[in-house]
């Protein structure tokens, strides 16, 4: 049995704002029936058009996605159109007091439903994309290719959830967008997604200093397998610990599916090359099997 | 809240005869069944009247029977033992549809190299004989196919399919974890090499398994290291567990009669009643013989797990094929390989009784259900048009 929080029961006990609006001002619709979970919501708006009077959703799903919808509905009503778009998935989550990992793609898609409203409401163009996925996309709304043929999950959907959440795995990605939950086809496709929105991240800080002490060094060895090197190890299931730093030597020591992997080899010589960028161009990448 | 405990295909009740029978093992006749004192010989005794007990239920002898940890474990060691035997033929035979005690193993070995045939089902979840006969070769060391299936209870003509796996040298498995207890078994008159048995399906506790292997049939063990079960199963003896399990079989045959009328006639009125109160439903395998404990009933435009949840609100307690009860994300392979279609393959509730269901607890799921339906449906964005004035 999932762990529900109380406010997780109550709201799916007792959903509030259940329904239809007649003539709402902004429809969002997300999800499907084959997909397993499908969200519409209805957001009508005061008279100068900027501040929601009213939400409500129609929700098939389970617990969770009932609940979320719910939540919701009542985060949002008095909020204006812009503060109503800076409503995060996570921020769904917190207002249920938190969501079972596996459970939060239903509170992506709630953010996802929002986000349709509005973008529709204010004509902002979200091309839709042609392809020959299994049963239809789950956000038709959102540009981009194809990654999950499973949930019809696009490439530009996913690297938005990747970034907004700081997912660092794949399993990550599956429990909050589905995508890669069914045939798990798309799963190195992810992985890819995953080291490119960790390698885009790590682009925007990179400058390599002029001079640097050894303590400096150091530091700053330690600090860039920790924000680029490492996250990108975890995305494969892999890491590395650092053993030692003598000078320019940097001894590290790989676990996880790195270690005995083939091609660690190929691994110490991009964390060789990527330290090299951002820290020092003389250094040397040893594997130790401490 | 008292439970109305309608899931007996995940797990039952230990009947109280059959843990009154068990518990002196545990603080008082403790004794290793192998040891050479009167201690360990008194517990081997009953263990011994257990495996009689055992094997009296599928109509086998004594010796056949192999004691288990678990279903599962005799599935594994069942298909392990037959590609050991036949190191030359490389071919597995399964159903789509398997439990997945058998499905993962075979989808591994697949990893491996064998080549593993999945044989489907028609949409009432029937298996396909003929498919069976043009996949089968030379080549194949076993086919493994479950006697019953779990989600649906819809039953395989595993005798038939037996006698195709013989007539190419292949061993025959069956995962019948789900059918024994509920519809009389007979291997004396079988061709079937190896069968599965759980026992916390059949009212005794988790933890015990048999194995059931036919007298003369090659084997290679999975778990080494001990004489136990003519070294056919290494690991001290679960006594107290196996001599529960001997008690609950002596039950089961004893309660089948019933099984097959009381039971069967409560699950028909069960079904029957929620069809006609709830449109847009249909019966999973309603078309096929089932066991008679089982239905699993698919509604539309609504979600299993929805319906869990309000039906546990109630204490009644059943299960679904749905995707978000199981963590995974797609809907049960069962229904999925029967073509049940994705608008209602999500929303498919199983009710599995047993001979603990009472007629008042049937009432209470015909009363309770119907609206969380009908609620659940009002709350959905799909299916208005369809359900208009009627849900």
């Amino acid at each position: 049995m999932w762990d529900y929080t109380p406010i997780v029961k109550d709201h799916f006990l007792n959903p509030r704002n259940v329904g239809e609006i007649p003539n709402a001002d902004a429809i969002g619709e997300v999800g499907s029936l084959a997909c397993g979970d499908a969200l519409k919501l209805y957001l009508k708006l005061d008279d100068n058009k900027d501040k929601i009077v009213d939400a409500k959703f129609q929700t098939f799903g389970c617990a969770s996605a009932i609940a979320s919808s719910s939540a919701l509905t009542e985060m949002v009503k008095g909020k204006t159109l812009d503060e109503a778009l800076a409503v995060s998935n996570q921020d769904i989550a917190d207002f249920l007091g938190g969501l079972p990992e596996e459970k939060m793609h239903c509170s992506v898609m709630g953010q996802e439903a929002l986000e349709v409203a509005i973008f529709k409401y204010r004509g902002i163009e979200m091309p839709q994309h042609d392809s020959e996925h299994d049963h239809g996309p789950a956000y038709p709304d959102y540009e981009g290719e194809i990654v999950c043929k499973c949930f019809g999950i696009t490439d530009a959907f996913l690297k938005k959830v990747i970034e907004t959440n700081s997912l660092t795995t794949a399993e990550q990605v599956t429990n909050f967008t589905k995508a890669g939950g069914a045939c798990g086809g798309c799963i190195p496709k992810i992985k890819d997604l995953i080291a490119q929105v960790l390698g885009e991240a790590a682009a925007q800080t990179r400058v390599r200093p002029e001079k640097l002490s050894n303590m400096k060094k150091m530091q700053l060895i330690q600090e860039v397998l920790e924000r680029d090197i490492r996250p990108l190890l975890w995305a494969d299931g892999g890491d590395l610990e650092l053993i030692d730093i003598d000078g320019a030597k940097v001894q590290v020591a790989f676990r996880k599916a790195c270690a005995g992997c083939a091609s660690s080899g190929n691994t110490a010589r991009m964390v060789e090359a990527k330290l090299r960028d951002l820290v020092a161009e003389d250094i040397v990448v040893e594997e130790v099997s401490a | 809240m008292k439970e109305i405990y309608l899931d007996n295909n995940a797990t039952t009740k230990v009947d109280e005869a059959v843990f009154e029978e068990m518990r002196p093992y545990f603080c008082e006749l403790y004794g290793n069944p192998s040891s050479m004192h009167f201690f360990g010989g008194q517990v081997q005794s009953k263990v011994n009247e257990a495996r009689g007990r055992v094997a009296e239920l599928l109509g086998a002898s004594p010796d056949e029977i192999i004691f288990t940890a678990c279903g599962t474990e005799s599935d594994n060691a069942a298909i392990r033992s037959a590609l050991e035997v036949f190191p030359d033929r490389r071919h597995i035979i399964t159903s789509r549809v398997e439990h997945p005690a058998v499905l993962t193993q075979c989808r591994n070995l697949r990893q491996k190299g064998y080549r593993v045939t999945e044989i489907g089902v028609d949409g009432a979840g029937r298996l396909d004989l003929e498919e069976l006969k043009t996949a089968i070769d030379d080549d194949t060391a076993i086919v493994s196919l479950m006697w019953a299936n779990n989600e649906t209870g819809v039953i395989f003509p595993v005798e038939e399919a037996a006698k195709i796996a013989k007539s190419k040298g292949a061993l025959f498995h069956s995962d019948a974890v789900q059918a024994i207890g509920k519809i009389p078994i007979n291997m004396a008159a079988s061709h079937i090499d190896m069968l599965s048995l759980s026992g916390h399906k059949l009212h005794a506790p988790k933890g015990i398994g048999v194995l059931y292997l036919r007298k003369g049939t090659p084997f290679r063990p999975l778990l080494v290291g001990g004489h136990q079960e003519k070294s056919r199963r290494a690991g001290t003896e679960n006594a107290a567990a196996i001599i529960a399990l001997g008690k609950a079989c002596q039950l089961a045959g004893q309660h089948m009669e019933a099984e097959n009328t009381v039971v069967k006639a409560m699950r028909d009125r069960l079904q029957d009643a929620l069809m006609s109160a709830i449109p847009h439903a249909r019966i999973n395998g309603g078309g096929a013989e089932r066991l008679p404990n089982t239905t699993s009933i698919a509604f539309e435009f609504v979600e299993g797990e929805a319906i869990l949840l309000l039906l546990s609100e109630f204490g009644i307690c059943a299960s679904s094929g749905s995707a978000c009860t199981s963590g995974s994300l797609e809907p049960s392979h069962v229904l999925r390989a029967m073509g049940v279609p994705f608008t209602c393959a999500h929303g498919s509730i199983r009710f599995s009784l047993s001979r603990y269901t009472t007629e008042a607890e049937i009432d209470t799921v015909i009363r309770e259900l119907p609206p969380i339906i009908a609620r659940l449906r009002q709350m959905s964005p799909f299916g208005r048009e369809h359900l208009q004035g009627k849900a």
